[in-house]
């Protein structure tokens, strides 16, 4: 039971690894929690989760999205494409 | 329609990409093309190859539930880009105008803050824009 974790932009600077695998957490704000916990650079990025994004199997998705075995879960900056 | 949505690193030619939406098509009486341009400094854009050629879509998607389009074309680079070189192209095909620039600025207001990609100026990461935020509001 796990999760593909990645990270873009200033979110993957921080954390300092692009890509990472977790436990099956019930949503993105619980694994931010768990995640948090990996590193100074971890903490410092879901600390400030107003200012960040993420998507769920390449979908934008909510802090509240429910989240199953084998999920992609992305955390980035908003974005700045165009 | 027509339909050209790709995510690349190189130079797009505009010309043969807007020959592919307009391609065996007699009812087409308007093109808009819009191309963004690196500008003042070199970029490197980072995206999220899974997601960004599917978000593209959804947006072309969107634009031709609200437009009728006969042809709609999004390519948008990655990568290292430098001062003067294309970044992202839009191209909108309809039977008359209205429809073809008003698809046209959607399309781009809807990629500034709907597509996968992030940009790095030499100073660091480009903050994203509050006016990118109402832009896209104006369309509901």
């Amino acid at each position: 039971m796990s999760l593909k974790i990645l990270y873009f932009a200033w979110a993957r600077e921080m954390t300092g690894v692009a890509a990472e695998q977790a436990p099956l957490a019930p949503t993105p704000d619980a694994l931010a929690g768990l995640l948090s916990s990996r590193s100074l650079g971890h903490a410092e990025l879901f600390s400030a989760r107003a200012t960040l994004k993420l998507a769920v199997n390449a979908e934008f998705a909510d802090w509240d999205t429910p989240l199953a075995d084998g999920d992609e879960v992305a955390f980035f900056p908003p974005v700045t494409g165009g | 329609m027509n339909r050209v949505v790709r995510v690349q690193r190189d130079a797009f030619d505009t010309a043969s990409i807007t020959s592919h939406l307009t391609a065996d098509r007699t009812d087409i009486g308007a093109l808009v093309t819009f191309t963004g341009i690196v500008r003042d400094h070199p970029l490197l854009l980072e995206h999220y190859p899974a997601m960004a050629e599917r978000a593209l879509n959804r947006i072309v998607d969107e634009a031709a539930d609200r437009w009728p389009l006969h042809g709609c074309a999004v390519i948008h680079r990655y990568g290292e880009l430098a001062p003067a070189d294309p970044i992202v192209l839009v191209a909108t095909a309809s039977a008359h105008r209205g429809s073809a620039f008003e698809a046209a600025a959607f399309l781009m207001d809807w990629l500034k803050t709907r597509a996968p990609f992030w940009k790095r100026a030499p100073e660091g990461w480009v903050a994203a824009k509050a006016e990118d935020d109402s832009a896209v509001g104006r369309w509901g």
